[in-house]
C-alpha cells in the first residue's frame, strides 16, 4: 500500500523519525477504504447487472435476508479502534507529550509572519534573548529581539532558512506575529499551526541530511531543490509564496553553520546580518 | 379544504406568495443561478492554476492588469465560491427548495406551518445573497480570508469582510427562519396515519437537517456579530495581544482568541456537511425506492441512523483543528466521535446498497444520478477517515486532500443528488416529462469530468500540496512532480461546464413542450404522487386530504396486482 501510495503522490522521502510511522496510519486506513470500495463496488457492479430490469422484470419485496451486513459494520468499527487504540492515539500522544527540552536538543523558535519565517536561534549560551513588539523593525529587526538583554547577544535571526542537525532531537517553539500560519515540513510529515499569542512546541528528528536527500531527486521534476517550509494556511495575497528552505547538515556542517553565524554577527553587529539577502 | 377562488395579481401569485410549491420554486430557481454563478468563480480560478500568470481568455479585462488575475482576487473568487456554493447554492435548494415543495406534499399537508415565515424567510435569503455579491463591488474586492473567516486574517482584511460578514447574518437568519418552519410543520401538520415510522426517508432527512440548521447555526451568528465588533467597533474577542500586522504594532488587539472563532465557527459548519448530505440521503433513497421497484433495505436502520448522524455532527467539530495545538484528552475524544460517526454512515450506504438486491432496476435519469451518487458519496466520506485520525491529518491537513474529500461528498455527492430529485420531481412541479437522451448526456458527461476535476486532488494532496495557493503550488518543489495535474483538473472543470448545458437546454426544452397530463408517472406510492391534483398543484395540493394506511415504499408487495401500493391505499 505504502509503494501504491507513493506512485500517487505520496513524497518517496520521509525523512524524520515520525515520518515512517505517518505514513504507516495512512497506509493502513487506506487499505482499509481500498477494501471496503472494492467490496461496495463489486457488489454494486454485480446487482445493477443483475437485477437490471430487462433481466429481472419483477423485483423481489422483500430482497436480501441475511444480517451479513451487520458484521461488515461490526468489522468496520473494530478496525477503527484498532486504528485508534494502535496507532492514532500513541502517535499523538508522542507528538504532544515527548517534547524534548533538556540540553541535547536544539532548540530554536519561529516566528511567522506574513509572508515569511523568522527563525530564531539562541545561540551558544543556549538561551533566547527578550523580545518585545515594541522593537519589531521589519528590515533590521523582525522579530523585536531586544539587544540590550544579556541572553540576546549571541542570539542569531534568519528570515526563511532554517538550518538544523541531522540525528539531533529538534524542538521548535511556533508562533506568529500578525495572523494564523501552518509550518510545513512535507518531506518530513511535520505540520503545525502558528496561532499569534500562542507559542506551540513542534519537535522532530531528521534522519536525512539535504545532501542525500538531493541525491534521491536525480531525474524527478525537482531534482536540485532541497527541502522546503510551506504555509498551509491562508495567510493573505503573499500565501503562495510563503516558502522557506530547510538545510539539514552532518553535526559538523550545522556547528560550521553556526560559526559562521557568529562571525557574522561578530562582524556586522549593527547590520543586517541574518537576512536572507547574504544568502 | 382549502381553496382559494379569487384570482390573484402576478405579484401576488409568484412574487409575493405564501404558497409553499411557489416559495420551493423561488428558492429552487433562485439557488440554481446561484450554483451556476459559483461554479463559474472556480472556473476562472481554475485557468490560473492551469496556467498560472497567464492572461485569463474572454474575461481578463475585467480582473486585473494584461487580464492575470491577481492573487487577492484569487483569493476572494475562492471565498465566494465556497460561501455561494454552500450557503447560496446547495443548501437553499437541497433544503430551501426539495424541503418546501415536497414535504408538506408527502406528509399530506395544504402547505407549511407559517406561510408568512416561509416567505419571509426566502426574501431574506434573497437579500442575503445580494448582500454577499456587493462584496465585490466595495474597495479591496469580495471577503478574501477564506470561508472559514479565520481571525485574525478576517479582523485585518478589506472591507468585503464587513459585508460577508452582514450577508451571514442576514442568511443564517434566514435558515433559522426556515429550519422552525420545517420542524413544526412535520410535528404539528402529518395527516392522519401519518406515523413516525411510516414517513418517506426524505422526510426524516428533512426534519433532522432542520434540527441541525436550528442548534448549529445561533453560535455561527453570535460568532459573525463578534467579529463584525472586532471589525468596526474596535472590539478584539478573535485578537491577542502582542500582534504586529506589517511593521505595526495593533493596538486595539488583546485579550482575545483566534481559536474562539474556529470553536464557534466549526460548531456550525460541521453539522453544516450533515445539513449537505442529509436532504442528499433523503432525495437518493426516494429515487431508489420508485427505480427497484422494491422497499428499501432497513426503513428504520435508515432512520436511527441518520438521526444518530444528527447527533454526533455536533460532538467532531474540533477534527478540524487538530493542528491548532491540540492536546491529547480533547485529541482522543475528538478522534473517537470522529471514527463513531463513520458506523452510521456506512450503515446508511450498505443499506443503499443492499436495496438494490432483488430489485426490477429502472436507469432512469433520476436513477442514475442517485446511483452516481452512491460511489461518488462513498468516496468522499472514505476519503474523511485520514483526516479525521490526527496522526494521518498532519500530512494531509491544509493539503489538497481535504479538497477533494469534501467535494466529493458535496459535489458529485449531494449535487447528483439533487439532480436526481430535479429530474424525479420535475414532472410532479411542471406536469411535463423531461427528455432522458438530453438527461443521460448530463449524467455521464457530468460523471467523466467531475472525477477528473477531484480525483488529482488527491494525488496533490498525498504529495503534500497546499490549498489556496494562488499558483496551485508552482513555487514549491515538492508540488513540482504534480503540477501537470492542474491542468487536467481545469480542462475537466471547464468541460464539465459545457457538460450542464445538456441540462440547461433539457429545461428550457421541456418547459415549452406539452403537459403529459399524468398524475403519476413514475407509479410512486408516497403523497407527493398519489392523492394531489394533477400538476401543476394549485393552492392547497390535495383535493382531498390523504389518510395514511401503510409505509411510504409498498413496492412489489406479494399477491398484489399492480407493483406499487400507494401509501393512502387501504387495506
Amino acid at each position: 500500500m505504502l509503494e501504491l501510495l507513493r506512485y500517487f503522490g505520496l513524497p518517496t522521502v520521509s525523512a524524520s523519525t515520525q515520518g515512517p510511522a505517518i505514513d504507516h496510519i495512512i497506509a493502513l486506513i487506506h487499505w482499509l477504504m481500498l477494501i471496503l470500495f472494492v467490496g461496495w463496488g463489486v457488489f454494486f457492479i454485480y446487482t445493477l447487472i443483475r437485477f437490471r430490469e430487462s433481466n429481472n422484470p419483477k423485483a423481489d419485496h422483500e430482497g436480501v435476508k441475511s444480517h451479513f451486513s451487520s458484521y461488515l459494520e461490526v468489522a468496520v468499527a473494530v478496525f477503527e479502534v484498532v486504528l485508534l487504540i494502535g496507532f492514532a492515539f500513541p502517535i499523538w500522544a508522542s507528538r504532544v507529550n515527548d517534547i524534548p527540552k533538556g540540553p541535547e536538543a536544539v532548540q530554536i523558535r519561529v516566528v511567522a509572519q506574513q509572508f515569511a519565517w523568522n527563525i530564531h536561534y539562541p545561540g551558544s549560551d543556549g538561551v533566547f534573548g527578550k523580545t518585545s513588539i515594541d522593537l519589531v523593525d521589519e528590515v533590521e529587526n523582525p522579530i523585536g529581539l531586544d539587544r540590550s538583554d544579556e541572553f540576546a547577544k549571541d542570539d542569531v535571526f534568519t528570515v526563511n532558512q532554517l538550518h538544523i542537525p541531522v540525528n539531533t532531537a529538534i524542538n521548535i517553539s511556533l508562533s506568529s506575529k500578525d495572523v494564523i500560519h501552518s509550518f510545513t515540513l512535507p518531506e518530513l510529515r511535520v505540520k503545525q499551526d502558528a496561532v499569534p499569542g500562542m507559542e506551540i512546541p513542534v519537535w522532530f528528528e531528521a534522519t536525512m541530511t539535504t545532501e542525500e536527500f538531493l541525491q534521491t531527486t536525480d531525474g524527478s521534476a525537482r531534482e536540485g531543490m532541497g527541502f522546503e517550509i510551506a504555509c498551509a494556511q491562508l495567510c493573505g495575497l503573499g500565501h503562495y509564496r510563503m516558502k522557506g528552505f530547510l538545510t539539514i547538515h552532518d553535526d559538523e556542517g550545522y556547528a560550521a553553520w553556526h560559526e559562521e553565524q557568529q562571525e557574522y554577527l561578530a562582524e556586522e553587529e549593527d547590520d543586517d546580518w541574518g537576512d536572507d539577502e547574504d544568502w | 379544504m382549502y381553496t382559494v377562488h379569487h384570482k390573484e395579481s402576478f405579484w401576488a401569485k409568484y412574487i409575493f406568495s405564501t404558497d409553499h410549491k411557489i416559495i420551493g420554486l423561488q428558492y429552487g430557481i433562485t439557488s440554481l443561478v446561484w450554483l451556476l454563478f459559483g461554479f463559474t468563480l472556480m472556473m476562472i480560478m481554475r485557468y490560473q492554476l492551469a496556467y498560472p500568470e497567464s492572461p485569463v481568455p474572454f474575461i481578463g479585462g475585467l480582473l486585473g492588469d494584461g487580464g492575470i488575475l491577481p492573487s487577492e482576487m484569487y483569493n476572494s473568487l475562492g471565498v465566494m465560491h465556497g460561501t455561494i456554493m454552500i450557503f447560496l447554492g446547495v443548501v437553499p435548494l437541497a433544503f430551501g427548495a426539495f424541503g418546501n415543495y415536497f414535504l408538506p406534499l408527502q406528509i399530506g399537508a395544504i402547505d407549511m406551518a407559517f406561510p408568512k415565515l416561509n416567505a419571509s424567510s426566502y426574501w431574506m435569503y434573497f437579500v442575503g445573497s445580494v448582500i454577499m455579491v456587493i462584496g465585490f463591488f466595495v474597495p479591496g474586492g469580495a471577503a478574501n480570508s477564506g470561508w472559514t473567516s479565520y481571525p485574525p486574517l478576517a479582523n485585518i482584511a478589506t472591507m468585503g469582510q464587513t459585508v460577508w460578514l452582514f450577508g451571514m447574518v442576514m442568511l443564517i437568519t434566514s435558515s433559522l427562519l426556515g429550519s422552525i418552519n420545517i420542524l413544526v410543520t412535520v410535528i404539528q401538520l402529518r395527516t392522519d396515519g401519518m406515523t413516525w415510522l411510516k414517513l418517506p426517508i426524505f422526510v426524516w432527512g428533512q426534519f433532522i437537517t432542520a434540527f441541525l440548521l436550528i442548534l448549529a447555526f445561533p453560535p455561527l451568528e453570535a460568532a459573525g456579530v463578534l467579529q463584525l465588533m472586532d471589525r468596526l467597533a474596535g472590539t478584539s474577542f478573535f485578537m491577542p495581544s502582542g500582534l504586529v500586522v506589517s511593521g505595526e504594532v495593533m493596538t486595539n488587539a488583546g485579550g482575545g482568541s483566534p481559536l474562539l472563532w474556529q470553536h464557534l465557527f466549526w460548531f456550525l459548519a460541521h453539522p453544516e456537511v450533515y445539513v449537505l448530505i442529509l436532504p442528499a440521503f433523503g432525495i437518493v433513497t426516494e429515487v431508489m425506492a420508485n427505480n427497484i421497484r422494491k422497499p428499501i433495505w432497513g426503513y428504520k436502520a435508515l432512520v436511527y441512523s441518520m438521526i444518530f448522524l444528527g447527533f454526533m455532527s455536533f460532538i467532531v467539530w474540533a477534527h478540524h483543528m487538530y493542528l491548532t495545538g491540540m492536546g491529547t484528552t480533547i485529541g482522543a475524544f475528538f478522534q473517537t466521535t470522529t471514527m463513531i460517526i463513520s458506523i452510521p454512515s456506512v450503515v446508511i450506504l450498505t443499506a443503499l446498497l443492499i436495496s438494490l438486491w432483488g430489485g426490477s432496476i429502472r436507469f432512469n435519469t433520476p436513477m442514475l444520478f442517485a446511483l452516481g451518487f452512491l460511489p461518488m458519496f462513498g468516496i468522499g466520506g472514505l476519503t474523511g477517515l485520514p483526516l479525521g485520525l490526527a496522526a494521518s491529518d498532519i500530512h494531509l491537513h491544509d493539503t489538497y486532500y481535504v479538497i477533494g474529500h469534501f467535494h466529493y461528498v458535496v459535489a458529485p455527492g449531494t449535487i447528483f443528488a439533487l439532480f436526481a430529485g430535479i429530474y424525479y420531481w420535475f414532472p410532479k412541479m411542471t406536469g411535463k416529462r423531461t427528455n432522458e437522451t438530453l438527461g443521460k448526456l448530463h449524467f455521464f458527461f457530468s460523471f467523466i469530468f467531475m472525477n477528473g476535476v477531484f480525483m488529482p486532488m488527491f494525488v496533490q494532496g498525498l504529495a503534500g500540496v497546499s490549498r489556496r495557493l494562488w499558483d496551485g503550488g508552482e513555487v514549491y518543489a515538492h508540488a513540482a512532480d504534480y503540477l501537470y495535474l492542474n491542468e487536467v483538473m481545469s480542462v475537466s472543470a471547464w468541460l464539465l461546464g459545457l457538460a450542464q448545458i445538456f441540462f440547461i437546454v433539457n429545461m428550457i426544452i421541456s418547459l415549452k413542450g406539452e403537459k403529459t397530463g399524468e398524475v403519476n408517472p413514475w407509479n410512486a406510492t408516497t403523497l407527493d404522487w398519489t392523492d394531489t391534483t394533477s400538476p401543476p398543484l394549485g393552492h392547497g395540493n390535495f383535493e382531498k386530504i390523504p389518510v395514511v394506511h401503510r409505509g411510504p415504499y409498498e413496492y412489489s408487495v406479494p399477491g398484489s396486482k399492480v407493483d406499487f401500493i400507494p401509501q393512502s391505499e387501504k387495506g
